[in-house]
C-alpha cells in the first residue's frame, strides 16, 4: 500500500494516474515525477516496490509543493490580495468572480446557490 | 502573455520623474495621477499616490507587498450600492 504526502493512492490504477489523486499533481507533473524517479508510469500502484515509493517521495519533497503546503500558499496569496485592497481582493471578499466574468447570469460556482429575491411586481404607475 | 522582460515594467514617464524627485529630496507629498496602468515599482513604497478612478482621486498609501501590481487595481471604478428594489422596496412596504 502506497501512501504519499498523506494521501492513499488507489491500488488498482497505474501510478501515472494514481499520483494525480494528490492535490497539486496533475498529468504533466505526475509524468515528470515518474521520469525523475525512474519509475515505469504503467505499473499498477499495488505492484510498486518500496524503493519506487521512496524515490517518488524524494522527488516530490525535493521539487513540488503539494497538499497542505500548497493549499496554504494559495490561501495566503488570496489573503494578500484582500489585505492590500486590490480589486481582485475585493472580489474574493465578496465571493464574486475575480477575472472579469459576467455576473448578470451564471457565475454560480462563485456565488453559490441562487438566492431568489422577491420578484419585482409591476408597479402600478403612481403620480 | 506577460510583458517582455527587456522593456522592464511599465511606469508612466512623468510619474516616475515625480517619484524620483521626491525620493531625492526626501519629501512626502501626495501625487495625483491618472496613469492607472503604471506598475508599482519598489521606488513607490512609502508614498501616497492619488489614483484617478474616472471620477475622483483615491489616495493610496503604497506598501511593500503592493509592488508588482498596477496602480489601477487599488482604485475601484464602480460603486455597488445594492440592487434596486431590495432595500428600497422593503422601506416602501413598511410605510
Amino acid at each position: 500500500m502506497a501512501r504519499i504526502s498523506g494521501v492513499d493512492l488507489p491500488k488498482k490504477k497505474t501510478i501515472l494516474y494514481g499520483l494525480q489523486y494528490i492535490y497539486g499533481i496533475g498529468p504533466a507533473i505526475s509524468a515528470d515525477i515518474l521520469e525523475k524517479a525512474n519509475v515505469d508510469p504503467n505499473i499498477k500502484v499495488a505492484d510498486l516496490t518500496e524503493e519506487n515509493v521512496g524515490a517518488i517521495r524524494a522527488v516530490i519533497t525535493a521539487k513540488y509543493k503539494v497538499e497542505g503546503a500548497l493549499r496554504s500558499e494559495v490561501q495566503q496569496n488570496i489573503k494578500r490580495l484582500m489585505d492590500i485592497g486590490t480589486y481582485r481582493g475585493i472580489r474574493h471578499r465578496r465571493g464574486l468572480p475575480v477575472r472579469g466574468q459576467r455576473t448578470r447570469t451564471n457565475a454560480r460556482s462563485r456565488k453559490g446557490r441562487r438566492k431568489t429575491v422577491a420578484g419585482k411586481k409591476k408597479t402600478p404607475t403612481k403620480k | 502573455m506577460p510583458r517582455s522582460v527587456k522593456k522592464g515594467p511599465f511606469v508612466d514617464y512623468k510619474l516616475m520623474e515625480k517619484i524620483d524627485k521626491m525620493n531625492q529630496t526626501n519629501q512626502k507629498k501626495i501625487i495625483k495621477t491618472w496613469s492607472r496602468s503604471s506598475t508599482i515599482t519598489p521606488e513607490f513604497v512609502g508614498h501616497t499616490i492619488a489614483i484617478h478612478n474616472g471620477n475622483k482621486m483615491i489616495p493610496v498609501f503604497i506598501t511593500e507587498n503592493m509592488v508588482g501590481h498596477k496602480l489601477g487595481e487599488f482604485s475601484p471604478t464602480r460603486i455597488f450600492r445594492g440592487h434596486p428594489g431590495t432595500k428600497a422596496e422593503k422601506a416602501a412596504r413598511s410605510k
